[in-house]
């Protein structure tokens, strides 16, 4: 187990490549929901348990049901039908984590449930299947990997709440309340995280 | 929305300016930074959620009377999907180049939001001209936000257009970082609000006049 390029997986993940930041990936819900503290967190720890799991499950399926050579050799090479095979494992297992955590445990279904229906097709779920799909990484390494991108999901998330918290009480020209200045303080954030560019030569 | 009463030219004009995805909606936002960073890739980009909305709107309308309703979900998604793999594997095969670049974005058009709303909001109970216009509109509208994006983004970052230099000297490498794009979208939004500000504001004072006029 290369543990060495498992961190570094993660550091850049979350770091150089954050998802947010650098990617422009899930800025929907990013925008959405940043404005109190108490849901980034809420968000954040679903967002990195359905990334790592979706990652597993994708994983699997993408290594032995579709590439070539999967199941047995000679197994034809079924990757074009990734987008679709993908967007499907993710919905069916956020429909399915929603029943059962409704059942299991009511009271973290209630309160965590609200983001699962948000997040069921949202690009950044979908993009970590498809960059391990892409770069061809092990098990271990998509892992790794999702846990890095949900890590620097949940770090950008908490960052801009705390910010927009104060932001509401800021005066700011009518033009540029709401979002376009949090898009604005999105890209000064962004000015920052330049800075661990080349922190990792990966 | 009594889309029904509208002409066709109307649901064009409608999803390029009054409920343009990028500025008066702000959803589907994630590309719009990504792939600004040059004119040619916002153009293509552009040109993909063209062909995706328009082709899904279409689809949709034709086999809107053949879906059960409970099921809509997931056969909307498929459709989705199944286009942009399409455009996917075009771009891959034809554009080489450019799908290095943006080949990752090009695929997660399947997540955009615009996209399903319009299958669940028009196309699934409108007839197939009206439903092929509206997705004519809001793709063409995306495309305009795109060009805008990438118009200002690449000329300040770069000094040029479309690889083309056209202003010599030191360009402002901000813009193509991805810093500023967040910058460039703000800005721009903030601006689209100020003229609609300003446009509401005309029109009260209109109505104002006419109504102490008569």
């Amino acid at each position: 187990m290369d543990f060495n390029k498992l961190f570094q997986l993660i550091v850049a993940a979350s770091l150089i490549n954050n998802f947010v930041f650098t990617r422009f990936l899930g800025l929907c819900i990013f925008f959405g929901v940043s404005k109190k503290m108490e849901t980034s967190v809420g968000m954040s720890i679903t967002f990195t348990a359905v990334m790592v799991i979706s990652a597993a499950l994708s994983w699997v399926v993408f290594t032995f049901l579709m590439r070539e050579n999967g199941l047995y050799p000679g197994y034809p090479d079924l990757t074009f039908l990734k987008i679709i095979v993908f967007i499907g494992i993710i919905a069916a297992f956020v429909q399915s984590a929603d029943t059962i955590m409704k059942k299991v445990s009511p009271a973290l279904y209630y309160k965590l449930g609200i983001y699962l229906a948000l997040i069921t097709t949202n690009c950044i779920i979908l993009a970590v299947p498809l960059i391990n799909a892409g770069e061809g990484y092990t098990f271990l390494e998509s892992m790794a990997f999702g846990v890095g991108s949900g890590l620097g999901f949940a770090l950008a998330l908490v960052i801009m709440a705390s910010i927009r918290e104060k932001l509401e009480l800021a005066d700011i020209p009518a033009p540029f309340k709401g979002l376009p200045i949090s898009f604005i303080v999105a890209g000064l954030i962004a000015l920052a995280f330049t800075g661990f560019s080349g922190l990792i030569t990966l | 929305m009594a889309h029904t009463h509208k002409s066709n030219w109307e649901l064009i004009k409608n999803g390029m300016f009054s409920e343009n995805t990028i500025f008066r909606m702000a959803i589907s936002l994630c590309p719009s930074i990504a792939v600004t960073n040059s004119l040619k890739n916002g153009f293509f980009m552009g040109v993909s959620v063209i062909f995706v909305q328009t082709m899904v709107n279409l689809t949709v309308s034709l086999i809107r009377n053949f879906i059960n309703p409970k099921i809509r979900i997931p056969i909307f998604m498929m459709v989705i999907a199944g286009y942009v793999s399409l455009i996917d594997m075009s771009m891959a095969a034809f554009a080489r180049p450019i799908y290095k670049q943006i080949g990752l974005y090009i695929q997660l058009i399947v997540a955009f939001a615009s996209i399903f709303a319009r299958a669940e909001v028009f196309a699934v109970k409108n007839k197939i001209i009206p439903s092929v216009a509206d997705g004519l509109g809001m793709g063409i509208g995306f495309f305009l936000a795109m060009i805008i994006i990438s118009f200002f983004r690449e000329l300040l970052g770069k000094g040029a257009l479309w690889g083309f230099p056209i202003v010599s000297g030191n360009p402002l490498l901000i813009m193509i970082l991805p810093a500023g794009g967040f910058f460039a979208v703000g800005l721009l939004m903030g601006f689209f609000n100020w003229v609609d500000a300003k446009l509401a504001e005309r029109k009260a004072a209109q109505e104002t006049t006419e109504k102490l006029a008569a």
